[in-house]
């Protein structure tokens, strides 16, 4: 069951050859077994998925059933879940029970998707590695000393090992694509503003967006599907309606132009994925597309913009965890600044404190031309870059990340380093662009991910590209052995 | 040495919008604690801030009444500071981009030339909750229901000269804020307050160090505040010492304002463009549409009064005071069609009945309508002014309608001047010797004693007689 697509599953449910509940079971059955190497999830809601299976079956019996019907999914714990423990990776919210759905939650409630819980990420999403998390790093299914990415690593490493048949994510600076790249999965970050934000605990409300992790691209549709579309309650959310992303899969890539930034392809990159990379190109070209060398000048600035823009933003978001109303407080304050001081220093950790720290020195009186706005002005010159690069090609392709997933604990010392790991998604973040990551041939049994940058709400294009090389070719069909 | 005061006021007027500002909460006052604070407003993990279109509206219509810029793309920005009643730990407000620019209110003084007012900005924030520190046993209750109410915060500049200057002020933008619908104005619940600025300087010279008086929440303390501040910053000075910047409390208890926190200890308040919310694109249909809809404004009415009334400056001005004040005064005027009496009445018997009642005008037991029948009874000659103010205290009980009262109690002014003239003869032959004094008296003293008689024919007639009448006919006969 587990190496059939979303709609294959559908069917098979629909037509009654097994039942949700089954189905269901057998997921469970697999995270009690693998989860406590994987550490994958941080709340695995057995009885719950139970119930709701069960209720996907009657309806699927009633003939009423929606488009997951009977699926089980798993939510990355930045999405609040009513009645379930939303912990964003912090000892701050590991008392948390969100007394709400977030918006992408109740579309797939909506949609019949079972929830099997909540995976584990970096806490508050900050993080390249999963190791931030209060709960622990998640393990890389390919290879238990490495890491399985972040800060959607749990997400990435559950449909890698198959502890869900697919699971969202959300990505401020590559934080779906980077695990996905790592994890040998299918990962997409939409436009900005395409997936509603509301219920999505915020990290950088600027450069936030939930999307699909997904073993396809043609899951990775359906999945889009479900989650996109305008919410009155997010003000950022696109009033832009939703494109038929199943329907556009199968178009011809003909013609199509790729356009291959020669910052990404450079002499730094690691010569072996820039061969996995170059394979997957020329299998495009194959396909009919066309490369042409762009060139976007500003790509060295796009990680120390990040690293302004994205604390800075944190810094504001994450002063609603003081202690007072909701969340880890300390024992016994002596007064009210012992409160806020030790609550958020207990409460947060190290890399979390970080980003407050250099985020509010960002935005202090007299710092803030020199830094924010600054970073600002730089933000329109990387935008500008796609724009111009945009209108001669239709996509650009190039890696998600420098390297394949490095060993535990190997980075966790250099921050520095650490943040180089997403030099090439963080800006289409910054442009608010949709990116999206498939595997490509593996190096030394590690995936390797390509990255496709489409236009502003040109997920189709990104989907149909990223399809037709998944059928011409079954990298990501691989599965790890932990899986088997 | 001379000193000239510098004031410069900062009004927050809270917005009477049903919602919040940035979510669907309601803001009526006087609920029980946190039982109008939503999960946007109690800033649970996730939540989105939405802006409420009225607010938007409401901040627009003041700007459009003061003749100011209207700014046609305006951002929202958020200000950080922890406190436990500000529950995200930034308040959403306008730093950059208000939505209201630069305008101008006129101010009058009693015997003065009007004086202009600069209004620097007007922007649009949300309130903070309320911390209470009494009841709770050494620990404090947090009250969220008015996080999240929208407020227009009015910044003047530092044109004001006097303390009443800026009480002046203070009750003009108030009084346009009521004009418009847009705010209460009350005070007692915090629904429009004041801080000052305030500052001392040799004429003419360059600002001096400016303190921020808070807690001003009637005229009575901003007018006392700002004069004890002003000579408390005097002595300073004259004693050698500087002012330092600060914000100060008053206290109307010790009626003494005291330092609250100095420019030290002040937060940096990081302010930023709140990425959940995009700018506000004003178009100028709405701003036409505004425009078209806007009352008639206090100084518009104030000279339609005196033009089309005939009433004295002061007169205008205290009836235009206020709107509800003005929309009583005027339909008393037209059911008694005379404008003149009803300004008297309005602003005698009745404002006197209610400040005794300690009762607003809108209680009034007596409304415009009843009022203004009841005048008609004086034009119509019906009623004397004297007989009147037993009819108003009558229905102030609520004894019914003018007319009722005037015919249960058989009130009605005499006019019959045959009835009169035998009063008149009947009081002149029981007195034949103040007649005769009268008669024997030179002029300077007649009028004089002309009222003992009116006084005699009045007390015989009930009070019923027409004062003008008795007068003409005891003249006749004397």
């Amino acid at each position: 069951m587990r190496s059939q697509s979303i709609s294959a599953l559908a069917q098979s449910l629909r037509a009654g050859e097994f039942s949700s509940v089954e189905l269901t079971r057998e997921y469970l059955d697999r995270i009690a077994a693998l989860n406590p190497q994987l550490n994958s999830y941080i709340t695995v809601c057995e009885e719950s998925a139970l119930q709701e299976a069960e209720l996907a079956d009657r309806r699927i019996r009633g003939g009423d059933a929606g488009l997951l019907a009977g699926i089980p999914i798993a939510h990355k714990d930045i999405f609040c879940s009513e009645g379930v423990r939303t912990s964003c990776g912090s000892r701050m919210l590991d008392n948390f029970i969100a007394p709400y759905d977030a918006h992408v939650v109740s579309r797939f409630r909506e949609a019949g998707a079972v929830m099997l819980g909540k995976t584990n990420m970096d806490e508050f999403a900050m993080g390249s590695s999963n190791e931030t998390s209060y709960y622990g790093a998640v393990r890389n299914p390919w290879h238990p000393e490495r890491v399985a990415g972040g800060s959607s690593g749990g997400s990435a490493a559950a449909v890698a090992a198959g502890l869900c048949v697919a699971a969202t994510g959300t990505d401020t600076g590559g934080s779906i694509r980077q695990p996905a790249a790592f994890c040998g999965i299918t990962g997409l970050k939409p436009t900005y503003g395409r997936v509603s934000r509301f219920g999505m605990i915020a990290f950088a409300s600027s450069l936030d967006q939930g999307g699909p992790m997904t073993r396809s691209a043609e899951d990775a549709a359906l999945m889009l599907e479900v989650m996109a579309g305008f919410d009155e309650r997010d003000s950022t959310s696109a009033e832009q309606p939703v494109a038929d992303y199943r329907a556009a899969l199968e178009q011809d890539l003909k013609g199509l132009r790729i356009g291959v930034p020669k910052e990404y392809m450079d002499a730094a990159l690691d010569e072996e994925i820039a061969a996995s990379v170059q394979l997957a190109l020329d299998e495009y070209v194959r396909l009919g597309a066309e490369l042409v060398e762009i060139s976007l000048p500003n790509t060295h600035l796009a990680v120390p913009t990040y690293y302004v823009v994205a604390p800075a933003e944190c810094s504001s978001n994450l002063s609603r965890f003081d202690g007072v109303r909701y969340g880890y407080r300390c024992r016994e304050p002596k007064d009210l600044e012992d409160l806020y001081k030790r609550s958020r220093g207990e409460g947060f950790g190290q890399e979390v404190k970080r980003r407050i720290m250099i985020g509010t020195y960002a935005l202090s009186a007299g710092y803030y031309d020199a830094y924010y706005l600054k970073a600002q002005k730089l933000r329109h010159r990387i935008s500008d870059d796609f724009r111009a690069a945009f209108e001669k090609v239709d996509l650009i392709m190039g890696p998600t990340a420098p390297s394949t997933a490095f060993g535990l604990g190997e980075k966790a010392d250099d921050p520095v380093n650490m943040y180089l790991c997403d030099i090439y998604t963080i800006a289409a973040n910054l442009a608010g662009l949709p990116g999206m990551s498939i595997p490509v041939r593996p190096v030394d049994g590690m995936p390797v991910g390509l990255q496709l940058i489409g236009n502003y709400f040109d997920e189709g294009r990104l989907l149909n590209a990223a399809h037709r090389l998944q059928q011409e070719s079954n990298w990501h069909l691989a599965t790890p052995v932990t899986s088997e | 040495m001379q000193w000239e005061t510098v004031i410069g006021l900062e009004i927050h007027a809270q917005l009477a919008t049903k919602s919040k500002i940035f979510s669907g909460a309601s803001t009526a006052y006087g609920a029980e604690p946190n039982s109008q604070a939503c999960s946007i407003d109690l800033a649970m993990p996730g939540v989105l801030p939405v802006l409420n279109r009225e607010a938007v509206r409401m901040a627009i219509t003041f700007g459009v009444a003061i003749n100011a810029e209207i700014g046609r793309r305006s951002v929202f920005a958020r200000k950080n500071y922890f406190y436990p009643d500000l529950p995200k730990g930034y308040q959403i407000s306008q730093f950059e981009l208000p939505i209201v620019g630069r305008g101008e209110v006129e101010i009058l003084l009693e015997d003065a030339e009007p004086k202009r007012i600069g209004v620097t900005r007007a922007h649009l924030e949300e309130d903070a909750g309320k911390s209470l520190h009494e009841d709770f046993h050494g620990m404090t209750g947090i009250d969220l229901n008015r996080a999240g109410t929208p407020l227009l915060e009015i910044v003047s500049e530092p044109d004001m000269r006097s303390a009443r200057e800026a009480v002046a002020y203070a009750r003009k933008i108030h009084q346009i804020v009521q004009y418009l619908g847009i705010c209460d104005g009350n005070m007692q619940e915090g629904s429009f307050r004041c801080d000052a600025n305030v500052s001392v300087r040799p004429p003419g010279g360059p600002l001096g160090t400016r303190a921020e008086l808070k807690n001003l929440n009637s005229f009575r303390f901003l007018e006392r505040a700002i004069n004890i501040e002003v000579e408390r910053q005097i002595d300073l000075i004259e004693g050698g010492g500087k002012v330092v910047q600060e914000t100060r409390l008053y206290d109307a208890d010790r009626d003494e304002t005291r330092a609250m926190r100095s420019k030290e200890e002040a937060n940096d308040y990081r302010y930023f463009p709140d990425p959940d919310l995009l700018p506000v694109e004003v178009e100028e249909g709405l701003i036409e549409a505004v425009r078209e809809a806007m009352p008639e404004l206090p100084d518009a009415r104030r000279e339609r009064f005196q033009r089309e009334f005939g009433l004295g400056a002061y007169d205008a001005s205290v009836l235009t005071a206020n709107r509800g004040l003005a929309d009583f005064f005027e339909q008393t005027a037209q059911v008694a069609g005379d404008a003149k009496l009803a300004a008297n009445w309005v602003m005698g018997e009745l404002s006197g009945a209610l400040n005794k009642a300690g009762l607003e005008l809108a209680e009034s037991p007596v409304t415009a309508d009843r009022l203004g029948e009841m005048l008609l009874r004086i034009v119509d000659k019906t009623l004397s002014g004297k007989i009147a103010k037993q009819v108003f205290e009558a229905m102030w009980l609520g004894e019914g309608s003018a007319d009722e009262i005037i015919e249960a109690r058989g009130l009605k002014q005499i006019t019959d001047s045959s009835a009169i003239e035998a009063v008149v003869d009947e009081v002149l032959a029981a007195n034949p010797e103040q007649v005769a004094n009268y008669r024997a008296a030179d002029d300077k003293k007649k009028p004089k004693m002309l009222g003992f008689f009116v006084g005699q024919v009045m007390k015989q007639s009930k009070g019923k007689a027409n004062p003008q009448q008795v007068n003409q006919l005891l003249l006749k006969k004397l």
